[in-house]
């Protein structure tokens, strides 16, 4: 029967396997061309996706990207609450917020992310478009208050336009499509219930003359009335291009923005700069591993080949963590990774030198227990100093006077994930490693 | 070996660290970045080489104010301006596609408003103050006495503002700029400091423990104990200490070598600030540590 750690071992090698297989990633090119043998194949590695009855599980075990690596916008609107009152602000806020994601989804950028943040009385909306560099198109579409009114012409003891009690509200949908006669983009609204009443009666009491449509107080259209219309559907046909049709069209299914909002901080971050930024890491990355391996083996010979494996293990269980939970790996997340390797290297440091000392006190076997033993109440102390910088960095309960978004919070997140799982494997996989494989060496 | 005999050389040469600090700070200042100050940056790859001087003439001949244009990299060029919107940016990309005659590729665009910065000094010295405190708790209830806390507390924010200090001159040499990244080294750097300060500690109090003198339960001990317990504990982790920065030097290192302009700054920062964190530990917090003890000792003494 095997011993305990070595049963131990056992659990933790299928864990690595599961983990390893997440890890890897979708598709492997394999190209060997070897004497007879040519081969020219992509290996995939399938994600999740399995369905009994009624469940359905589906995870695709991709790594997500953050903008500085993927390439992407990052827009962050300010929202002008100064004239709403104290305790309706809240609701204001996010009201906006969910008209701007409703925006954003129907705009057709893929794993967007919209959030709030409020810090001293100022209170913002973030926006984060992945893929997206040309952002003069999406800060239009989101940041447009985009409230539709219905106005009549005025007379000569009123002139100007008077304001009816049709809006944008009223619209059941809005759809784009091409005017029958010019072939030029319009868009065609269909009215709710009570729209289509108020409507009938605007149009029965304006007919020949012209009932401008205005869009944020500016005119867009102004067709002329040929009769009362109680079909509840109308046509918008102004000078449009058939993008500024389009992105009508989603400002009316999504609704206006209850307050206005004014941009206040953008950062874009092209593919290229994104791609580039990927291989660097990967190769940092590579690079770094090999030299501490390296530098653990020499200075620590066969315990540092035990400490070699942890390490890799430690990887794979924390890349597959990454794509677990998911993570959003960002270039200062990266580096919040390699500082962790670093640090799984320390536990193990902590163990070699202490067995080094109690070697040669101690038996074999003892030194070995006792030196996990005093090793881990140095780890636990010092390590817990990092956590702790790193879950006020993370802020993990969004506190606002904290950092709620951006590349501090990417990196704090993965350090502490980093430092977490460290101590899984120095404790735990390390012990057992060494347990099973160094036997003391015979006389 | 006793490493302690040498307290006074270790104090002035963090003095003079100290000191070189200060004096940057007050005559370099700091070169705060666009996340500090707001504004805008715009990074352009071209087809050809362009004349800086040219572009940025034209550039303010459609009124936008230029603060200037560095060049990066091949063909890169950096464009440092006031906060601008689309129309300004649309307008330089122009100016710029006619001066190269050839490509223009966009390669980042960053615009802060003026409100963020201070928010962000804000948000980081909260941050700090309370890690720290959270820290010193910690710190004092593991080893029941107030002195090795505020020693470690000490020589964290030593390390802290000698890694300012060292970037305000990088600024000025080489224009290392301060923003969101070089917050979070900073952030890194403290709590560094005191993992590898604790693991000392931890090492005095074991001594401490095994050789029957529990540490503590007066304010001071006789003169010398702790001293001894000291070395010997400093001794006994040296090497461990040096090890364990050596690994984290070697991938920040290649962090450094192969990861990119944009993170450039950040990773030197990181690695100036684990150097730091790894001569505190035995060179300043444990000589704060005696220095502290022999004075406590000292006053009682008089009572």
């Amino acid at each position: 029967m095997l011993s305990s750690p070595a049963r131990k071992l056992l659990l933790i090698f299928l864990l690595v396997v599961i983990a390893a297989y997440i890890s890897i990633p979708p598709v492997i090119p394999v190209s060997i061309h070897f004497g007879p043998i040519n081969l020219d194949k992509n290996l995939i590695r399938r994600g999740l996706n399995y369905s009994f009855g009624s469940i359905n599980i589906q995870k695709s075990f991709d790594l997500i990207l953050g903008l500085d690596l993927a390439g992407g916008s990052h827009l962050v609107f300010e929202v002008d609450t100064q004239n709403i009152a104290g305790d309706k602000k809240e609701t204001a806020v996010q009201a906006t917020r969910n008209v701007m994601e409703r925006r954003v989804n129907l705009f057709g950028v893929s794993e967007p992310n919209v959030q709030i943040s409020s810090f001293e009385g100022r209170d913002r909306v973030i926006v984060e478009l992945p893929g997206i560099h040309e952002t003069r198109e999406a800060v239009e579409l989101i940041g447009k208050t985009a409230q539709l009114i219905f106005a009549e012409v005025g007379s000569e003891e009123k002139p100007g336009l008077i304001h009816t009690n049709l809006t944008g509200a009223d619209l059941k949908s809005a759809d784009v499509s091409f005017d029958q006669t010019t072939g030029n983009p319009v868009v065609v609204i269909q009215f709710t219930q009570e729209g289509t009443k108020k409507f009938a009666d605007l149009t029965s009491k304006n007919v020949g003359r012209p009932l401008p449509i205005l869009l944020d107080e500016v005119p867009i259209s102004s067709p002329i009335v040929q009769e009362g219309i109680t079909g509840g559907s109308a046509q918008i046909s102004g000078e449009f291009a058939l993008e500024e049709a389009k992105n009508l069209s989603i400002q009316l299914n999504a609704g206006a923005l209850p307050v206005p909002v004014s941009l206040v901080e953008q950062r874009t971050v092209g593919a290229t700069l994104g791609a580039e930024a990927v291989d660097a890491s990967v190769q940092a990355g590579l690079l770094g591993l090999g030299f501490v391996l390296l530098y653990m083996i020499l200075a620590y010979g066969r315990l540092g080949i035990v400490a070699s494996f942890a390490l890799l293990i430690f990887g794979v269980l924390t890349l597959s963590l990454y794509k677990l939970i998911p993570v959003v790996l960002t270039l200062p997340g990266v580096a919040g990774f390699l500082l962790s390797v670093g640090m799984a290297v320390d536990s193990n440091i902590l163990i070699f030198e202490r067995f080094k000392e109690e070697r040669i006190r101690r038996p074999f076997a003892d030194a070995l227990e006792v030196s996990f033993g005093r090793a881990w109440d140095s780890i636990r102390d010092a390590n817990i100093a990092t956590l702790v910088t790193a879950f006020v960095l993370a802020n993990p309960l969004d506190w606002n006077f904290l950092h709620t978004s951006g590349p501090v919070r990417g990196f704090a997140i993965t350090l502490s994930l980093g430092i977490a799982i460290s101590l899984f494997t120095g404790i735990v996989v390390s012990r057992n490693l060494l347990r099973v494989f160094i036997k003391e060496s015979k006389r | 070996m006793d490493w302690l005999k040498y307290r006074k050389l270790y104090f002035s040469i963090s003095t003079i660290l100290i000191v070189m600090g200060i004096i940057s700070l007050y005559t370099f200042g700091l070169k705060l970045g666009v996340d500090f100050k707001g504004g805008a940056i715009l990074e352009y790859k071209l087809e050809n080489d362009i004349s800086t001087e040219e572009v940025a003439r034209k550039i303010e001949e459609q009124n936008i104010e230029i603060t200037s244009i560095q060049t990066v990299g091949d063909k890169t060029y950096l464009f440092r301006l006031p906060p601008i919107g689309q129309e300004e940016k649309d307008k330089i990309k122009n100016v710029v596609t006619e001066t190269v005659k050839g490509e223009v590729e966009e390669l980042r665009f960053e615009t802060v408003g003026p409100t963020i910065g201070p928010e962000l000094v804000k948000k980081t010295l909260y941050a700090v103050a309370v890690a720290s405190a959270a820290i010193l708790i910690w710190v004092a209830i593991q080893f029941k006495s107030l002195k090795f806390g505020a020693s470690a507390i000490l020589a964290m924010f030593h390390d802290s503002f000698i890694l300012i200090g060292a970037f305000s001159l990088l600024g000025y040499l080489l224009d290392a700029e301060v923003d969101f990244l070089f917050v979070t080294a900073l952030l890194t750097t403290l709590s560094f400091s005191v993992h590898d300060t604790i693991v000392v500690f931890d090492r005095i109090r074991e001594i401490s423990k095994i050789e029957g003198r529990p540490l503590a339960r007066k304010a001071s001990s006789p003169e010398g104990e702790l001293n001894k317990v000291a070395n010997k504990a400093l001794t006994e982790t040296m090497v461990r200490s040096l090890n364990n920065s050596f690994t984290i030097i070697f991938m920040l290192t290649a962090l450094l070598l192969l990861g990119g302009s944009t993170i450039k700054w950040f990773a030197t920062a990181l690695l100036i600030g684990t150097i730091l964190g790894t001569y505190s530990s035995p060179f300043v917090a444990v000589p704060l540590l005696i220095t502290w003890d022999n004075l406590a000792e000292k006053i009682r003494r008089r009572k």
